[in-house]
C-alpha cells in the first residue's frame, strides 16, 4: 500500500511554502526513519541471526525439540500461567472489595495496591529479598515464632512472588475499572429473582467479568513470560526463558540459539497481547 | 375482581432521603387491593422510582416507615426473599445467558426441577409471544423482544407484587403504544398485584386501575383514570394529566367573569377570585351572535383526528380548543365559545 | 451479622495484599537510612549511606537523567509531529502504523536488545556510547508518546481547528505550532512524565546494552543489589523512589483531571 495513495480529505489549496499534503508527510518522516532504523531493521536482523547457526533454522524448533530448552519453557509457561492465576484471583477479591465499598483509608489502600507499577524487575527482586532473604522479614519472624529462619527468596516460591508482585498492580486496575462499569440493575434483577450473593457472584457478576480477565490475563500472562530483571535479581538456578536467552548470549556465545529463542518468546508475549487488544482496545506496556 | 392474585400492598409513612441530604420521598401512605393495577405517574425526579424500590425492597424506608404484603410487616425483608417480580426499564436481562435460560432464573434459584423449568419456560414464551427466540443471545434481540423476555422473567416465579420500572420508556413511540395495549391484556390475563411506574400520562390512562400523580416526592393525588382527568385537584395535576386551560378569574352571581364575556357555572359556586380549568375537548364553537363568551380565532391546526384551536380574547390568556376535524374556522375570525358549567373544574390553592 | 464479618474478611485479606507490596518498600526506604539493618531502627538513623549512594553512583544518576531527558526530546519531536499526521490521516494506515509502533511493548525489551546489538555492533563508537542506549528507550517509550497524544486529538475536532486556521491564511507549520500543540498539550505533558518515568526505570533493554562506561540508574541498582552491603543498597533504591514518586504522583494527578486521556 502506498504511502501517499490515499488523498488526504482536507486541504486542495496550498499556502506559500509547504503544502498540508508534504507537511504530514514531513510529520511522519522522524517516525518512519526512528522505526525503521531501530526496530524494523533490528527485527529482520534478530530473524535472520536466529537462523544463521549451526543448525539453520531447526534452531527455531528446537525450543520444542531440545529437552533443555523444552523444559525452560515448561518452566515459563507454567510460572507465568501460575502468576496469572493468582493475580486474577487476587485482583478480584480485593477488587470487589474496594469497589464496592467507600470506607476511610480507602483510597490509601488502593494506591498502595498500584504503587509497585512503576519498579522495575530489579528492584521487585530486591522487594522480594528484603521480604524473604537471608536477613528477610519472613526469615526474622518466623525464627522468632517457630525457631527455624524461612528463607524462600531465592527459590521457586521466591520467583513466584516477585512475578506476583509486578502483577497485582497492573491486574487490579484493569479489574478495578471493569467492575466499575459493571450495571448495577443486572445484580438487582438477579436479586429480585431470588438469588443470594453468592448466585449473584456466580450467575453475573463473574461471567460479567469475564473479558477483563480474559486482556487483563494475557497481559499479565505475556510480561511474565518476557520478565527478566526479577529472575535476574533472585539469580535463581530456576531456568526461565529470558534468562536463558541470556546466558546463551554472554556466556555461551550462542548467538544464534539466542536470537532463535527470543524471536520465538516474542512470538509467544506478541500474540497474547494481540489477544488482549482485540478484546479491549488498551495495553499496558510489559516490563518486569 | 375474580381474576385475582398477589398479595395486598400497604405503606405506611415510608420516606426517603439520602446521604447528601437531599430528600427524594416525602412520609407516603399508600394502600393498593389485591389484583389492583396502580401506576404511579409523575415527571422524572418526583419520587416515583424510589418509592418503587422501597416496595421492592433494593431501598429502605427512613425510620417509621413501614410495608406491608398482606398485612406481614416485610420492611426488612430483603428483596430476595420478597417474591416480588421486577421489569427495570433497562431490562437488565443477563447478556451470558439464552433466553429460555433468563426465564428460568428465578425458578432455577428457586431449585425447581429441569423438566418443570423447561413447561413453565414454554408458557411463558407462549404468553409472552416469543415463540422461537428461546435459545437466541439476548444481544440478538430488539427491545420489544427484550422487554417480553424481561416480563416474562418477571412474571415466571408467581411473584406476589408485580413491579414495572416504566418498561416502555426505551421503545420508540410506535412500538410503545403497540406494546402498551399487549401489557394491558397481560395484566388483566395476569391479574397479579401490579405497580407501574411512568412519566407518560397516555400509558398511566390506559393501564391503571387507579392512578398516583406525584410531585417532588408527594403525592399530589389518588384516584381513578376519570377521577384524576375530570376532577384534578391541583393546578399541576390538571395540566400533567392531559392538556387544560387554566382560567384566573373571579366569580359574580354564579358566572364566571371573563374578557370575552362570562361563564354560567352550576350551583353553589363561590364568589370570589378562582383558578379555574376547562379542557380542550369541552369547548364548543357557536355562533358569535348569542354567545356569552366570545374571542378570535388566532391560529388553527389540523391534527389528524381532530383540529387544534387558539382563540385570544376570550380569558386572560390564549384558549386551547381541541374540534372536531370538520370544523370549518378560519384565522381571524370571531367566534362564540360554548362551555357545559360541569365542564369547568374549580382548583384549589396548588399545594406546592 | 454475617456482613459484617464478610466484610471484615475481605478488609483483612485485601490489607494483607496491600501489605505485602508496600512494607519491603518501607523497609527498602528504612533500611537506606539506618546506621545498621541487622540492628534495626534502634541503632540510629543517619544519612552516611545516602552519600556513599552519591559517592559510587552520581555519574550513574547523572547519566539516567541525561538519558531520561533526551528520550523525551527525542519522543517529543518524533512523536507528537506523528500523532498529528496519524490522526489526520486516520484509516487502515494510521492503524497498521499504530500497531508497528506499539510491537516493542509486546516483545520483550530482552530480544529488542539483543536484536539492536546484532545490528549495530560493528558501529563501535556509536555502540559504546550512551546514544546506545538512547535508541533502545526511544523505541520502547514512543507509542506512550504517540498514543498519549493521540487520544487528546481524537477527542478535539482537529480538522475544523485546522481548516479555520488555514482559513486565516495560516501555513500547515504555524497551524501546527500555534493551534494544534497547545490543544494537545494535556496528552504531550501525560506522554512526558510517563515517558520520563519510563526511561528512569528501564532494566531488561538497558542491562543488555550498557556497557561498564554507560551505565544507568536501575543497572547501578542491579550492581548494588549484588555486591554491596544491604544499607547501600537500600540507599540507592531509595533515592531511585525519590526521584519517581513525584513522577508517579503528578501522572495520577493529571489522570485525574478532567479533559486528559486515560493512561492505556
Amino acid at each position: 500500500m502506498s504511502f501517499f495513495a490515499k488523498p488526504v480529505p482536507t486541504f486542495a489549496g496550498h499556502a506559500r511554502g509547504l503544502s498540508h499534503r508534504s507537511f504530514l508527510r514531513l510529520c511522519l518522516l522522524p517516525l518512519a526513519v526512528v522505526a525503521a532504523a531501530f526496530f524494523l531493521l533490528p527485527m529482520v536482523k534478530l530473524v535472520i541471526v536466529g537462523a544463521s547457526g549451526e543448525t539453520g533454522l531447526s534452531a527455531y524448533a528446537a525450543i520444542v525439540t531440545q529437552p533443555r530448552y523444552r523444559a525452560t519453557l515448561i518452566n515459563t509457561v507454567l510460572l507465568a500461567a501460575a502468576t496469572t492465576a493468582a493475580s486474577l484471583a487476587i485482583a478480584t477479591i480485593a477488587g470487589l472489595f474496594l469497589q464496592r465499598h467507600r470506607f476511610p483509608g480507602r483510597a490509601v489502600l488502593v494506591a498502595m495496591l498500584t504503587f509497585p507499577l512503576a519498579f522495575p524487575g530489579v528492584v521487585v527482586g530486591f522487594m522480594i529479598i528484603l521480604l524473604a532473604g537471608r536477613q528477610g522479614l519472613v526469615g526474622e519472624l518466623t525464627s522468632r515464632l517457630i525457631g527455624e529462619k524461612l528463607v524462600f527468596a531465592y527459590s521457586i516460591q521466591g520467583l513466584f512472588l516477585g512475578y506476583l508482585y509486578f502483577s497485582i498492580p497492573r491486574v487490579i486496575l484493569t479489574i478495578m475499572a471493569a467492575i466499575e462499569k459493571l450495571d448495577p440493575a443486572l445484580e438487582e434483577a438477579a436479586r429480585a429473582l431470588g438469588a443470594g450473593p453468592w448466585a449473584v457472584h456466580r450467575d453475573v457478576i463473574l461471567p460479567a467479568l469475564v473479558p477483563a480477565f480474559v486482556a487483563s490475563g494475557a497481559i499479565a500472562f505475556a510480561t511474565a513470560m518476557g520478565a527478566f530483571g526479577t529472575a535476574f535479581t533472585l539469580a535463581t538456578n530456576i531456568d526461565v526463558l529470558p534468562m536463558v536467552i541470556y546466558t546463551e548470549f554472554t556466556l555461551s556465545a550462542n548467538i544464534a540459539m539466542a536470537a532463535a529463542l527470543s524471536v520465538g518468546l516474542g512470538l509467544v508475549a506478541w500474540a497474547m497481547l494481540a489477544l488482549s487488544r482485540s478484546l479491549t482496545g488498551g495495553t499496558i506496556a510489559a516490563a518486569g | 375482581m375474580s381474576n385475582s392474585h398477589g398479595v395486598s400492598l400497604r405503606l405506611e409513612a415510608c420516606a426517603k432521603s439520602f446521604p447528601g441530604g437531599s430528600r427524594a420521598l416525602d412520609p407516603v401512605t399508600l394502600a393498593v387491593a389485591r389484583g389492583e393495577t396502580v401506576v404511579i405517574l409523575g415527571p422524572s425526579g418526583c419520587g416515583k422510582t424510589t418509592l418503587l424500590r422501597i416496595i421492592a425492597g433494593l431501598e429502605a424506608p427512613d425510620a417509621g416507615g413501614r410495608v406491608f404484603f398482606n398485612d406481614a410487616d416485610v420492611t426488612k425483608v430483603p428483596i430476595e426473599q420478597r417474591k416480588v417480580g421486577m421489569v427495570f426499564q433497562s431490562y437488565a436481562l443477563f447478556p451470558n445467558m439464552s433466553v429460555a435460560e433468563n426465564i428460568g432464573y428465578g425458578l432455577k434459584i428457586r431449585g425447581i426441577g429441569k423438566a418443570q423449568r423447561a413447561a413453565r419456560v414454554a408458557e411463558l414464551v407462549k404468553l409472552t409471544g416469543i415463540e422461537g427466540f428461546e435459545h437466541r443471545r439476548i444481544t440478538q434481540l430488539s427491545g420489544g423482544q427484550r422487554q417480553r423476555v424481561a416480563l416474562a422473567r418477571a412474571v415466571a416465579v408467581q411473584p406476589s407484587v408485580l413491579l414495572l420500572d416504566e418498561p416502555l420508556t426505551a421503545l420508540d413511540a410506535a412500538l410503545r403504544e403497540r406494546l402498551r395495549s399487549e401489557l394491558d391484556r397481560l395484566l388483566r390475563t395476569l391479574g397479579i398485584t401490579t405497580i407501574y411506574v411512568t412519566h407518560d400520562q397516555a400509558e398511566a390512562m390506559a393501564l391503571g386501575d387507579r392512578i398516583v400523580v406525584m410531585r417532588n416526592g408527594a403525592i399530589a393525588q389518588i384516584g381513578s383514570p376519570r377521577e384524576i382527568y375530570f376532577s384534578p385537584q391541583s393546578r399541576f395535576v390538571a395540566e400533567f394529566v392531559g392538556a387544560a386551560n387554566i382560567l384566573e378569574a373571579s366569580i359574580e352571581n354564579g358566572e364566571l367573569k371573563l374578557p370575552g364575556g362570562r361563564i354560567k357555572l352550576g350551583n353553589g359556586a363561590p364568589a370570589g377570585a378562582v383558578t379555574a380549568m376547562v379542557r380542550p375537548e369541552a369547548i364548543a364553537i357557536v355562533p358569535p351572535e348569542r354567545a356569552a363568551l366570545c374571542g378570535r380565532v388566532d391560529a388553527v391546526s389540523f391534527v389528524g383526528d381532530r383540529a387544534r384551536l387558539i382563540v385570544t380574547g376570550a380569558a386572560d390568556r390564549p384558549l386551547v380548543l381541541s374540534v372536531a376535524n370538520s370544523t370549518d374556522v378560519k384565522v381571524g375570525e370571531r367566534v362564540g365559545l360554548a362551555i357545559e358549567p360541569d365542564a369547568v373544574r374549580l382548583l384549589p390553592g396548588d399545594r406546592r | 451479622m454475617r456482613d459484617r464479618v464478610i466484610f471484615g474478611g475481605q478488609l483483612l485479606f485485601t490489607a494483607l495484599v496491600a501489605a505485602f507490596l508496600i512494607v519491603p518498600a518501607i523497609l527498602s526506604m528504612l533500611a537506606g537510612i539506618t546506621v545498621n539493618y541487622f540492628r534495626g531502627i534502634g541503632s540510629g538513623l543517619t544519612l552516611q549511606w545516602v552519600v556513599a549512594v552519591w559517592d559510587l553512583y552520581a555519574e550513574t544518576i547523572a547519566r539516567s537523567l541525561l538519558i531520561a531527558i533526551a528520550t523525551l526530546a527525542a519522543t517529543l519531536v518524533v512523536g507528537v509531529p506523528a500523532a498529528y499526521a496519524l490522526n489526520v490521516r486516520g484509516g487502515r494506515f494510521a492503524r497498521t502504523v499504530e500497531e508497528v509502533i506499539t510491537l516493542p511493548l509486546a516483545i520483550p525489551g530482552l530480544a529488542i536488545a539483543l536484536a539492536l546489538l546484532l545490528t549495530y555492533n560493528g558501529f563501535g563508537d556509536f555502540r559504546r556510547s550512551w546514544l546506545f542506549i538512547l535508541t533502545g528507550h526511544v523505541v520502547f517509550t514512543l507509542p506512550f508518546m504517540v498514543r498519549s497524544v493521540m487520544a487528546v486529538l481524537s477527542g478535539i475536532d482537529v480538522k475544523t481547528l485546522d481548516e479555520s486556521a488555514a482559513s486565516l491564511g495560516a501555513g500547515p507549520w504555524r497551524r501546527f505550532r500555534d493551534v494544534i500543540v497547545p490543544n494537545a498539550r494535556p496528552g504531550i505533558l501525560a506522554g512526558s512524565l510517563a515517558v520520563v518515568t519510563l526511561s528512569l526505570g528501564e532494566f531488561n533493554l538497558t542491562w543488555m546494552l550498557h556497557t561498564p562506561l554507560t551505565k544507568t540508574l536501575p543497572v547501578g541498582l542491579a550492581d548494588s543489589y549484588a555486591s554491596m552491603r544491604l544499607e547501600v543498597a537500600s540507599a540507592y533504591t531509595l533515592v531511585f523512589f525519590l526521584m519517581i514518586i513525584p513522577l508517579l504522583v503528578a501522572m495520577q494527578l493529571l489522570a485525574d483531571r478532567p479533559g486528559t486521556p486515560e493512561r492505556s
